[in-house]
């Protein structure tokens, strides 16, 4: 699967991103993390509050970093 | 996959639920109301403790100028952080209740003076941080809120923020407190009015922002639980406090050195009434300084004791955080500097005349 976590390069958005590589780590989940820092590409999934979190093309969150526990639920709901 | 987590639930012991915090609505209250009196019991004991602690165990003669400015600041800094905390959460709790998006929604259709008021007020409670002003800018303008409305916005948001209220609150009092939300939100309406009423003001925008075309953010947004409220409160009170801790007590240390030895009225002549040009002179210095906005209310507190004006001090501190370089660089990427020029110029001005109103009719 591919995580694109949307954002402007700002703190929450590095937090966002480190959390997700973690989750997958630990889960042992095939699945890589990408950034997307492009503002027309980010526009283009409707985010407006970043970071936002895009599990294979599909918008799963926005607006804040999620805790570890919805991180899981997010990347195990998207695997099933 | 989800057995082995069940197992996992199954298997907490009482130090990991005691991590995890609240498991229920109700306990999360119960938690809540818990700290809300530890606050309350703290709030009442600040005075005896901060004379206490300077003049029993440190020895300090009462009245000295090191015993002043000791005490001043032993009694500040946990009440400004105190208080900081509180506030924190409270703002964060009703903020659960908003949302960028729902603020959009809000705005959209909404004609010029209306917009503008309701966008001002929106800047205040909407959750938003300044990395995310890109997005917002663009997101708002596609939808096609006014330019002058999505302004109003952006210029509250960092002006009336809870910091630069729970400081005010903290060490001024409500009056000056509400006076300066007061006067903020009305900057924010009047100008972002002025900006959307320049001449072509859209062609200041980038031209890559008109060819954008915005998604449709599909998310069921679930109603979050008061647990889940209180949680993410907690998060952004933690991560705020731990961000300007630092600030606060630097500035109550340099305040509290102003507190005990300078004399008083001996600013008076240079921040007073008298001297005109204080106020803009106090707009311009406060462009470039911006991340030190919690630790800058103490220090022009202190200021103020001396003999520096209400309006010039008000001035200065709108300027230093609704006038901040880093937030024009950010706008920069969608906004041609001779629109950035307009709403600097706008703003400023602004901030002076109020500066000027409190000077003269207080």
């Amino acid at each position: 699967m591919i995580i694109k976590i949307l954002g402007t390069g700002c703190a929450n958005c590095q937090k966002a991103k480190a959390l997700a590589a973690s989750v997958v780590a630990e889960l042992g989940l095939d699945a890589v993390v990408e950034e997307v820092t492009d503002i027309p590409a980010i526009m283009s999934y409707g985010v407006m509050s970043t970071p936002g979190i895009v599990i294979d093309e599909k918008l799963v969150g926005y607006g804040g970093v999620p805790t570890r526990e919805q991180m899981i639920q997010l990347l195990q709901q998207a695997g099933a | 996959m989800s057995t082995s987590s069940r197992e996992m639930t199954a298997k907490l012991s009482l130090v990991d639920r005691l991590r995890q915090g609240p498991q229920t609505d109700l306990s999360a209250w119960a938690t809540v109301m818990a700290a809300a009196l530890i606050w309350l019991a703290l709030w009442g004991q600040l005075q005896g403790f901060a004379n206490w602690l300077s003049y029993q165990v440190l020895g300090l003669a009462e009245g000295s100028h090191l015993g002043e400015s000791v005490a001043f600041f032993l009694y500040d800094v946990p009440k400004i952080l105190l208080l900081l905390s509180g506030m924190i959460f409270l703002v964060s709790t009703v903020r659960t209740f908003f949302s960028v998006e729902r603020t959009r929604q809000l705005l959209g259709g909404k004609r010029e003076g209306v917009g503008n008021v309701l966008a001002a007020l929106l800047g205040v409670v909407t959750p938003f941080c300044s990395c995310s002003a890109v997005p917002l800018f663009i997101g708002f303008v596609e939808s096609g809120i006014p330019l002058g409305v999505t302004f109003s916005f952006l210029i509250a948001t960092p002006m009336v923020n809870e910091i630069a209220l729970v400081m005010l609150f903290g060490l001024f009092g409500w009056k000056i407190a509400g006076l300066y939300m007061g006067t903020g939100l009305l900057v924010a309406v009047v100008a972002g009015f002025f900006i959307g009423r320049v001449p072509n003001v859209e062609r200041g925008v980038e031209d890559f922002v008109w060819q954008i075309s915005m998604g449709q953010a599909a998310l069921q947004e679930a109603k979050p639980s008061w647990r889940e409220r209180f949680t993410k409160a907690w998060q952004s009170t933690r991560e705020i406090v731990g961000k300007v801790w630092l600030y606060v007590v630097i500035g109550i240390a340099v305040g509290a050195g102003i507190h005990g030895y300078v004399p008083a009225g001996a600013l008076a002549d240079i921040l007073g009434k008298e001297a005109w040009w204080s106020v803009p002179a106090g707009v311009i210095l406060g462009i470039p300084m911006y991340s030190n906005a919690a630790g800058i209310i103490p220090v022009v507190h202190a200021l103020m004791e001396k003999g520096a004006a209400l309006g010039t001090v008000l001035a200065f501190m709108m300027s230093v955080v609704a006038l901040s370089l880093p937030e024009m660089i950010i706008l920069r990427r969608v906004l041609k500097p001779r629109l950035i020029a307009t709403f600097v110029a706008i703003v400023g001005v602004g901030i002076i005349f109020t500066g000027y109103l409190f000077n003269f009719v207080l």
